[in-house]
């Protein structure tokens, strides 16, 4: 099967508002699919539609080929989903979770077992087996989640903002077993609002607002799509921050952002980075660090949104301001 | 990575087999019993409140009301019962609505299983621990005195009449628990629909001693007809007419609120 997740015009309505407004999807099998979008995107609505959880108002999708609300029950033994909260059982321990699902999925009883073992070992959660999961750090809440989800093997995996509240170490290992899935041949529908982590783990990504895919491709093609690149300064000395913005500005001819003490602009004129060299060497200003990049995608998506995603830096979108 | 292996079904059944949503709803009502064994709070709830309940009617109220402790018990622990019995079918409702507000629910929905197997399986743990707390109240009942006029078949119909009844009353506890947004809420709609209802009833002191409108209202509450109904199995008494309309108050509980339930349930989810 050349697609393992299909979806045409879906469309979803909660009321007045439209959660989603025509999507159309077509996930590669064997790749992870990046849904990326800011809060009230349709993200969370779109799993729910394609996990067999909510029905389309209009349109169809298909996962592993079966049509999702008439071929439900054959869906169901395909998917594995973690939703976007933790959902499982915070009375029962982590073992008991993992057993009652295999149980569920027809498993016998040492064999559920089995598999429970094996699963929270492999999720390093051996020592907190035996323990309430409502002992358990959001952390490992989470991990046990995604266990949850796997203990029927799944070829299809949903995962609605697996890293959300996670540590970086965590979600660098969250990453990791993403990644091993996927080279063992599960397809992987990813929802994030972290435009870093569709970067690092997608092959293919549809930008989507307001229920609407606005945007779809690799990452680099997402990039190249604004256009140009983006150059970035850091003086040495914070002081000197005006100076190199007023810099910036005249010979990019867009005005710069200030992130922390890194000014960053877009350009699309060749012989920029000499320039502003021969500028900041007039004017004595020493240099930290001086970039011409691709675009993130996070400058992506402001081009193609016009605001800004949500990125999971608090503190530093604080200090983020376009000095204009 | 062992974990990750795919061996998902290549061409997964079309439907299930005939048997699988019971075997479904067996592991999900064993889940519902094993959760007892980390929350000892919950195994208190269903058993020190019973006999707590027993205990200080019977000694406090006893003497007022019937004369004797002894004499008192014999009417009043079947209305303890049906009392208990109405509580815990709230259990039900707040099980289901904390799986449904923490997410459980829908991590159930999107498994193979049948669809009617959570909500089964919530009932079927929930007639379980109501049936050891009816039996801790009987046995209780029996040390301080209470007699068995019909014997073990009396037992086993009383036994038999309160499941049937609790099991169609849970249907309103259902309703509560999909349309509350948090389980506590369950738990205020308990105490203050089911406090009412089982006090103005017989259960606990007889309907003669009540102002006359309020006896109009009590002869007519399942509590007192379902009351009436154990205490003719249990320490004999009237049996057929009680029986009868407490089975159909069931049916009309039943009636109405399953379907209302099952609604709600399919708007909500
Ligand atoms: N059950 C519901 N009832 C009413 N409105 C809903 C419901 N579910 C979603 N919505 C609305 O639909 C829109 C899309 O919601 P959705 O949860 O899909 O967004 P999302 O992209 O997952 O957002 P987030 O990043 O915050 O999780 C929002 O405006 C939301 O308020
Ligand atoms: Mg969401």
């Amino acid at each position: 099967m050349e697609h393992a997740i299909r979806a045409e015009g879906l469309v979803r309505r909660f009321g007045d508002t439209t959660a989603l407004a025509g999507v159309d999807l077509a996930v590669p099998t064997g790749t992870v699919f990046g849904l990326l979008g800011p809060n009230g995107a349709g993200k969370t609505t779109a799993v729910r539609v394609l996990s067999t959880l909510l029905r389309a108002d209009e349109g169809h999708a298909t996962v592993g080929g079966f049509d999702v609300v008439r071929d439900a029950h054959r869906v169901r033994q395909l998917i594995g989903l973690t939703g976007q909260y933790a959902s499982v059982d915070e009375t029962l321990t982590g073992f008991e979770n993992l057993l009652l699902i295999g149980r569920l999925l027809g498993l016998g009883r040492a064999d559920a077992k089995a598999r429970a073992r094996q699963l929270l070992a492999d999720f390093h959660l051996s020592d907190a087996a035996d323990r309430a999961a409502k002992t358990y750090s959001g952390g490992m809440r989470r991990r046990l989640d995604l266990a949850a989800s796997l203990v029927g093997r799944p070829q299809v995996l949903f995962l609605d903002e697996p890293t959300t509240g996670l540590d970086p170490r965590s979600r660098n290992e969250l990453w990791d077993i993403v990644r091993n899935l996927v080279s063992d041949g599960v397809t992987v529908l990813l929802t994030t609002q972290y435009l870093e982590e569709a970067d690092q783990l997608a092959s293919e990504i549809a930008v989507v607002d307001h229920g609407r895919v606005i945007a779809q491709g690799t990452p680099e093609e997402l990039k190249t799509r604004t256009g140009g690149q983006t150059l970035a300064v850091r003086p040495a000395d914070a002081d000197d921050l005006p100076t190199v913005v007023a810099i910036a500005a005249e010979v990019a001819g867009a005005t710069p952002e200030v992130v922390q003490t890194t000014v960053t602009v877009p350009v699309n004129a060749p012989g920029v980075l000499p320039a502003v060299v021969r500028r900041l060497e007039a004017a004595e200003i020493p240099v930290a660090e001086l970039a011409l990049r691709g675009a993130s995608l996070d400058e992506v998506f402001l081009s193609l949104t016009g605001h800004r995603a949500e990125t999971d830096a608090p503190a530093g979108a604080d200090l983020e301001g376009s000095v204009a | 990575m062992t974990a990750t292996t795919v061996t998902a079904p290549l061409t997964p059944a079309r439907r299930l087999g005939p048997t699988a949503g019971l075997r479904h709803t067996l592991t999900l009502a064993w889940r519902s019993l094993v959760q007892i064994k980390h929350n000892p709070m919950e195994l208190l709830d269903l058993s020190i409140q019973p006999v707590m309940f027993v205990l200080l009617f019977t000694y406090v109220f006893g003497g007022a009301i019937s004369g004797s402790p002894g004499d008192y018990l014999t009417f009043a622990l079947p209305g303890i019962i049906v009392q208990n019995a109405f509580f815990a079918t709230m259990t039900t409702g707040f099980g289901l609505n904390n799986d449904l507000t923490k997410g459980v629910f829908d991590r159930l929905r999107a498994l193979p299983i049948a669809r009617w197997a959570p909500l089964a399986g919530r009932i079927l743990a929930d007639t379980v621990k109501q049936a050891w707390s009816v039996s801790l109240l009987v046995g209780v009942g029996m040390i301080l005195g209470f007699r068995l006029e019909n014997g073990l078949l009396g037992l086993l119909g009383a036994f038999a009449l309160l499941l049937a009844f609790s099991l169609a009353a849970s249907w309103i506890s259902v309703l509560v628990g999909v349309l509350v947004n948090e389980p506590e809420k369950v738990q205020i709609f308990g105490f203050m629909v089911i406090f009412p209802l089982t006090f103005t009833s017989n259960a606990f002191v007889p309907t003669e001693t009540m102002p006359g409108w309020l006896q109009s209202w009590v002869e007519v509450n399942p509590v007192t007809i379902l009351a009436d109904a154990l205490r003719g199995l249990l320490v004999g008494g009237p049996v057929a007419a009680p029986v009868v309309q407490s089975l159909l108050w069931a049916g009309v509980l039943a009636a109405i609120f399953a379907p209302l339930a099952v609604r709600g349930l399919r708007r909500r989810v």
